[in-house]
């Protein structure tokens, strides 16, 4: 492969998702929304969230600029916290968190797998904040808080 | 493109070879750095100045009557000497060392801008300032009632004149603190003019040099400047100093900023004096060992000179421009005529920060993002860029280097 020695970070799946993200539109409808900001770099990222009535996220969409690493984890955010609990939610959050920063996720949990292509930011401490800065968004808006800073 | 003094070619090879990291290695690739704007590599010179000091001469300064302590001082106040030199000011007393240009701006926001600017006047910036040479005025502004103007700029990316000159008419403007360089776009602004239209309606100017003096000289009075301000870790230097420059008599009319030792003339419980310029701005024990690196670094931009400088970086620019321009996708920010060793890019379909891990990749660095200057990213309407900035020891290979590896990454997010 030509590009063998670039893509231990950008991997196709998040080549792919950042620059045709299936989630990254305001939702026609949602009960919270929180803006995420990174001043170090300027990437900005809005995070809509629908709730169901038992309360899960039945629906999470985002609207973006920034990197291919912040649009590619917000879209893949947004796939795998859908129908989840508020409180599954947080615990991927947690575990992703921790993926970016050390590169290790647990085994065989569907949706980490899922999300496993970005753990190589690990290595670029200046971009994970990138990966995680949705993240932070999202959980602000089940929080109910306006916005969440990178820093 | 740059009209440059003609000066024989400095030999690339030696100067390279007084940078022991330019011989480091990136991800087992050769080290191609290309971020010297944000601060620029050491020169041999400066390492061992500094590692001599703490090994055979040092002491602090302006207070022990012992032998390490008079030595101290003399390389400490050596420095100044050097630079009155570089920037050929008048009187070495004109010259004040601070932590970095941002400490010299504050300095220069807080005392000037409380002591002698009165309420209801103006501060002109410029529409290309770094963050250092904007917040501090809106601090100033906040506090002190001065009102904050902004000179815009053109689509080039240079000074729009008239506009500039407009902003003065009134009268109300006492300071104009503008760049010399601008960091983001690598516009040189037209130093010699802003001075003469600002002082016909009376106001005094500061110039931000903290990338100018890199590449070329520097003469205050040539520019008829009030205050000229830099930082010697872009220069060549160690981090942890910085310079500001003023007329005597606008220095000597200003209050202190910091109180403490070393600034002042006597001390009692009642009232306390202050020294003379310019231990009136320093007080505190100062910056000893990164005095001392940056005489030596001084000493190392006057040994090559800055004829041989500025032709060499001039060189490098308008190759960049030319192979850059090349690239399709590629959208270099700035087009100014009058233009230092700064280009800021911008890569079609991808974000500057992927575009700078994928160079990194490559063993190259660039800085990526609003490079403390986010008005201006608004004004160009960019989020952010990636910047190639040049230094004595930047060679044309790397920026070949640079374009080969831009246009693998342009290929990567085609």
């Amino acid at each position: 492969m030509m590009f063998d020695d670039l893509r231990d970070l950008y991997q196709e799946v998040i080549l792919d998702h950042g620059r045709r993200p299936r989630h990254g539109t305001r939702l026609a409808a949602f009960d919270a929304t929180a803006k995420g900001d990174n001043p170090m770099c300027g990437d900005r990222v809005q995070v809509f969230v629908r709730r169901d009535a038992q309360g899960r996220v039945a629906e999470a969409g985002f609207e973006a600029r920034g990197c291919a690493i912040s649009v590619a984890s917000a879209d893949l955010m947004a796939e795998v916290v859908a129908g989840r609990t508020q409180d599954e939610v947080r615990v991927l959050a947690k575990e992703f968190g921790n993926m970016a920063r050390t590169g290790q996720a647990p085994e065989g949990d569907a949706a980490m797998e899922r999300l496993r292509p970005l753990a190589g930011v690990h290595e670029y401490p200046s971009r994970v904040k990138c990966a995680t800065l949705p993240w932070h968004a999202l959980l602000a808006a089940l929080d109910g808080q306006g916005g969440a800073s990178s820093e | 493109m740059n009209v440059v003094t003609r000066a024989p070619a400095p030999d690339l090879a030696a100067i390279r070879a007084q940078f022991p990291i330019l011989s480091e290695t990136i991800r087992g690739k050769k080290l191609v750095f290309l971020d010297s704007a944000a601060s620029a590599q050491k020169p041999r010179a400066v390492i061992e100045a500094m590692v001599h000091a703490m090994e055979h001469q040092y002491a602090n300064v302006h207070r022990g009557l012992h032998w390490m302590s008079e030595r101290a001082t003399e390389a400490y106040e050596g420095t100044r000497d050097a630079v009155a030199r570089l920037i050929n000011a008048r009187d070495r007393h004109e010259i004040v060392f601070t932590g970095n240009s941002t400490g010299a701006i504050n300095l220069l926001a807080h005392s000037y801008g409380r002591g002698v600017l009165k309420p209801g006047q103006a501060v002109v910036i410029s529409g290309m300032e770094h963050h250092s040479n904007i917040v501090p005025w809106q601090m100033l502004r906040d506090a002190h009632g001065i009102e904050l103007r902004v000179a815009p700029i053109t689509d080039a990316g240079e000074l729009d004149f008239p506009a500039f000159e407009d902003l003065l008419r009134d009268g109300r403007v006492g300071l104009v603190a503008i760049t010399h360089m601008s960091n983001v776009l690598g516009t040189y602004t037209p130093a010699e003019r802003i001075v003469a239209v600002a002082h016909a309606h009376g106001a005094k100017v500061m110039f931000d040099g903290s990338q100018a003096i890199v590449h070329r000289r520097v003469d205050v009075q040539a520019l008829d400047a009030d205050f000229y301000v830099f930082t010697g870790h872009k220069l060549y230097g160690p981090t942890g100093i910085g310079v500001l420059w003023g007329r005597r008599e606008l220095l000597e009319a200003m209050p202190p900023f910091m109180g403490g030792g070393d600034m002042i003339s006597s001390v009692s419980y009642e009232r306390s004096t202050w020294a003379e310029v310019p231990h009136k701005f320093e007080a505190g024990t100062p910056a000893i060992l990164e005095s001392i690196g940056l005489g030596a670094a001084i000493g190392f931009v006057e040994s090559i000179g800055y004829g041989a400088i500025a032709a060499h970086e001039a060189s490098l620019t308008d190759h960049a421009l030319a192979r850059l321009g090349g690239i399709e996708g590629v959208n270099v920010i700035g087009r100014a005529q009058d233009r230092g060793g700064v280009v800021s890019f911008t890569l079609d379909r991808a974000h500057a920060h992927d575009v700078a891990t994928l160079l990194d990749r490559q063993g190259i660095a660039v800085r990526a993002g609003h490079h403390c200057a986010e008005p201006l990213m608004r004004r160009l309407g960019l989020d952010s860029t990636a910047r190639a900035s040049f230094g004595i020891y930047t060679t044309h290979e790397e920026i070949d280097a640079l374009a080969d590896a831009l246009t693998r990454v342009r290929e990567f997010f085609a």
